[in-house]
């Protein structure tokens, strides 16, 4: 009985869905509602979440585990779902798919991921992970009157399903070898000479790497976010992200720590072809949302440079990483839900046309937020990139930095040329007024956020600084 | 604790800015209020600034003013401090920023707001770069500068603005994120990224050579040394004239610095071995550019060429390691501050009225402009180093200085001379003196009262340095030995070892 208060902010969102199934089956037009009680669940869940204890908690025969790492990263899930619900709220009812079943599925995949982050134990893990991409299918497939929408849904499910598939035979190939499915057991049963688990490891990082989109496991991440109504995008953008990272982090660095010659060169692989990638793929895009997905796959290789070092400054570095991505990628999905004219959204580069003439406060921000995705200083997005290049140079992998910085040099081109197109070129029809407040509180505080993170860089990282793996 | 004099200076301008940003109302008088508020920002740091040159001690090489605070835990401070070489450059910037501003308030028609905003932004982050003491606060303010700079050229430059404000920015942030790694690795060799400490510790010889060459991509292209100069003529003919003013008269300035303060001190061994790179390179620029800029059709053009082409007298005297030399080059990037700024002023000018740059638009001016005629004949003698101009003082001590290591490096930058006379009063010639050739520019007027005010300030302090240049060799005089001694320290030390 005593175990069950470390699982509160689980238990609380599972019975929060099945409520609010309820209410959305007998409540007539309760999409309003639905979508209001699953923000306000959200946050219950981060206060519940936020009054867990700090020390290190494993419970049901240790296969799941509450520690700084899993605190850290569902606070981060919960809240950036949040603020993706609050800001996309217009959009979703613009494009009228606003069926309760939407904040719904949210939540339910929300839940998945809380699950996958504080997962110890292979099978806890599948099964988290299991329910985010079940939610995660319907979602990008949300509008099914539309063809793109079925398509990346399809995509999405297909190649997805491929990806679990291979991992559930690299936690069999695991079990197989190691004769556990705790991570812990696994640690001490594993070593390098050991090939079957190495190829169970190896059937692992590829699964992972797919949730993270890494290169060269991206293929469905244009496609997808292409795709998919934007809200989704601005879900797939942020919240997966975070346990596929941290998942990742808790993979290499618990169970396979020991065998870190074999999985180390992959990692340092999947992050420079992403770099490349990312910043050489995206040059061509005039589809702001397609180019938001090559970026996202770029700046995933830098979370992984951090991930790929093997030290706690290393793992720190792509924490700090993934939240300063958060960030600038929040602000940037809210400047896209801005680009409304007459109930249309635009998703084409071009639009943006002149954006700095009707909109100075709307392209000043979104000024603040490209340059800081592509990492200069002073803006947060450079500091995102110094920790992690400054762990990545303490154990002296010079390469990976060097081709690193480049890339965010040959990146920068295609950000500038956003910048290009909304503060040089001729204004066109100014967009609707956003009257949104969820959206503005959210554009307005992720690019205040990035524009005054200089003024004190520590209150981030020593946060951070007391996550420790090992 | 004392008043924190640097970061007031340094934040001045930003809070200016923050002013501009949030008033609003009508357009007029927003437009009207933003102007007061840049021009009184501006001055009150240049008055600050000559108050903190009043205040300097000039007896000791020691850094002065120093103040720290932590920035990033346990791992960076935020730490700023001048020395005599720091100073100049910091009252460089401060008086360049009103010229810019005043110069601006005219020739700027549309979204004046907020081109002063970026102004100031861009002086707070220029003053920062000759503030700071800690390398990763210095990339901080370094790079940064490429923000307002892409915008101010982007914005309101001429019509080929798109490609030259890439150019220029993806140049410069190439050259820049191999001076990132540089920077952790130093971290991570040595333990601090402190500047005070760094110029202490020897960094083992092995890295130098590396670190060196990192250090200099990314000055080499501020700089902008032969063959990476070529993003500088783009990004001056289409900037407006407040920015073509910014970026020849500090920005370049900022690479010039960093050679001193970072390439000499931290890596003494390296810089002498790659002292013959520089010196081909540099008599590459002076002789190369100063042909190119004989053959320009430009007025911009022609004065940006000649800019490599003096940037070339400075590294040249840098790496000459004499005492002559490093005070010649310092000397040369001040006069080289004010003259280039005056120089595109006085095509600013012609271009506000006329609004073109080709040197064929004109000729006859002086039966149209005679007081223009006539500032413009002093900047162009400044511009080619007659004596009696602060331009003079400059090239003539770097030539001596590099006399003493290398008789024909000398001999081929004294030709640079030569050149440069020849294109700048050719310029001259074709611009002001002849018929007129264009009977359109017969409306054109003379210069206004702002006008005289600034390019009187800018003339007084060229002829005065070049008559009297005694204060600026008391202020950079005992740093430079200093820097010469701990040079010679170092590389003595290095030749020891090696011996043994």
């Amino acid at each position: 009985m005593q175990t069950i208060i470390y699982i509160l902010p689980e238990l609380f969102l599972s019975l929060a869905i099945m409520s609010l199934l309820m209410v959305g089956a007998f409540i007539k037009k309760s999409f309003k509602l639905v979508y209001l009680l699953t923000i306000f669940s959200l946050i219950f869940a981060i206060i519940l979440l936020l009054n867990q204890p700090s020390e290190i908690i494993k419970i049901f025969n240790e296969s799941y585990i509450i520690d700084r790492l899993s605190i850290f990263m569902k606070v981060l899930t919960l809240l950036f779902c949040l603020f993706v619900l609050l800001s996309s709220k217009d959009y979703v009812k613009s494009i009228s798919i606003d069926k309760i079943e939407y904040p719904i599925i949210i939540l339910a995949s929300t839940l998945g991921m809380i699950l996958m982050i504080s997962s110890y134990d292979l099978i806890v893990f599948y099964l988290g992970l299991e329910l985010q991409s079940l939610g995660l299918y319907i979602l990008s497939s949300f509008r099914r009157d539309d063809e793109k929408s079925t398509e990346a849904g399809l995509k999405y499910f297909v190649l997805s399903a491929l990806a679990s598939g291979l991992l559930l035979y690299g936690c069999s190939l695991i079990y197989g070898f190691t004769g556990s499915t705790n991570f812990e057991v696994i640690s001490a049963n594993l070593d390098g000479s050991n090939t079957g688990a190495v190829f169970g490891i190896v059937f692992i990082i590829v699964g992972l790497a797919f949730k993270v989109s890494a290169v060269p496991f991206h293929m469905w991440t244009p496609d997808v976010y292409e795709g998919s109504p934007t809200s989704v995008t601005s879900f797939f953008a942020l919240v997966p992200k975070i346990a596929a990272l941290s998942v990742f982090i808790r993979f290499m660095y618990v169970p396979f720590i020991n065998v870190i010659n074999q999985w180390q060169i992959i990692i340092v692989f999947l992050s420079i072809a992403s770099m490349i990638l990312g910043a050489v793929a995206a040059i061509g895009q005039n589809n702001i949302k397609r180019l938001m997905a090559y970026s996202s796959i770029g700046h995933m290789g830098y979370a992984l440079a951090g991930l790929a070092t093997g030290t706690n400054a290393g793992i720190q570095s792509t924490i700090i990483y993934l939240t300063i991505y958060l960030v600038m990628n929040l602000g940037a999905f809210g400047c896209i839900f801005m680009m409304k004219r007459e109930n249309v959204f635009y998703e084409n580069i071009n639009e943006l046309s002149g954006l700095s003439k009707n909109h100075p406060v709307l392209s000043l921000s979104f000024l603040i937020i490209l340059f800081s995705l592509a990492g200069i200083p002073p803006l947060a997005g450079f500091f995102a990139k110094f920790y992690v290049f400054m762990s990545v140079i303490e154990v002296k992998m010079y390469a990976l930095a060097v081709i690193g910085l480049v890339t965010t040099v040959v990146s920068a081109f295609y950000y500038l040329r956003i910048i290009k197109v909304i503060y040089f070129d001729k204004p066109k029809k100014p967009f609707e007024k956003c009257y949104d407040w969820g959206l503005k509180i959210s554009l307005i505080l992720s690019s205040i956020l990035i524009l005054i993170y200089f003024v004190r860089p520590s209150a981030l990282t020593n946060i951070i600084s007391s996550i420790v793996i090992y | 604790m004392n008043f924190p004099i640097l970061s007031a200076i340094i934040f001045i301008p930003l809070i200016g800015a923050f002013f501009i940003f949030v008033t609003t109302g009508v357009q007029k008088n927003v437009e009207k209020n933003s102007k007061y508020v840049a021009i009184f920002s501006s001055l009150t740091n240049f008055l600050l600034s000559i108050f903190l040159w009043y205040s300097f001690d000039t007896t000791t090489a020691d850094f002065q003013f120093v103040e720290k605070k932590n920035w990033i835990e346990g791992f960076i401070n935020f730490q700023l401090g001048v020395d005599g070489i720091s100073i100049l450059f910091i009252l460089l910037t401060t008086f360049i920023a009103p010229v810019c501003i005043f110069s601006a308030i005219h020739s700027i028609k549309f979204k004046i707001k907020e081109f002063l905003i970026a102004i100031l932004v861009m002086e707070t982050l220029m003053l920062g770069v000759f503030c700071s003491l800690d390398l990763v606060i210095f990339y901080l303010f370094f790079e940064g500068g490429l923000i307002p700079m892409f915008l101010i050229i982007g914005i309101w430059g001429g019509p080929k603005r798109v490609y030259s404000a890439f150019k220029f920015f993806l140049f410069t942030l190439l050259g820049s994120v191999l001076m990132l790694v540089a920077i952790i690795s130093i971290y991570w060799i040595t333990g601090t990224s402190d500047v005070i400490k760094l110029l202490d510790i020897r960094i083992p010889t092995e890295y130098q050579y590396l670190l060196w060459l990192a250090f200099f991509s990314s000055f080499a292209v501020k700089l902008p040394m032969w063959p990476v100069h070529t993003w500088l003529p783009d990004a001056h003919v289409e900037a407006p004239t407040a920015g073509s003013v910014i970026l020849a008269a500090i920005l370049l300035k900022m690479a010039g610095y960093g050679f001193l303060r970072f390439s000499l001190g931290l890596f003494p061994v390296a810089s002498d071995y790659f002292t013959p790179l520089i010196f081909t390179l540099s008599i590459m620029a002076i002789i190369y550019t100063s042909l190119v800029a004989l053959m320009q059709e430009d007025m911009k053009k022609l004065i940006a060429y000649s800019s490599v082409a003096h940037m070339g007298f400075v590294t040249l005297g840098i790496f000459s390691l004499t005492k002559q030399g490093l005070e010649g080059s310092i000397i040369q990037m001040i006069s080289h501050g004010l003259i280039s700024a005056a120089l595109f002023l006085c095509v600013g000018v012609v271009y506000d009225r006329f609004h073109s740059r080709m040197i064929s638009s004109y000729g006859g001016l002086v039966n149209i402009m005679p007081k223009y005629s006539l500032v413009f004949i002093i900047f162009v003698l400044a511009a080619l180093g007659l004596p009696g101009t602060s331009g003079f003082v400059g090239e003539f001590l770097v030539l001596v200085g590099v006399l003493q290591k290398n008789i024909l490096v000398a001999i081929l930058a004294s030709l640079g001379v030569i050149l440069a006379a020849a294109y700048m009063l050719w310029l001259y010639k074709r611009v002001i003196f002849g018929k007129i050739a264009n009977s359109e520019i017969k409306i054109m007027t003379d210069l206004n009262k702002t006008e005289i005010y600034i390019f009187s300030s800018l003339a007084f302090l060229i002829l005065f340095f070049g008559v009297y240049p005694e204060p600026l060799f008391n202020t950079i005089d005992i740093s430079v030995n200093n820097l010469i001694e701990n040079y010679q320290i170092d590389i003595n030390f290095y030749l020891a070892e090696t011996t043994n």
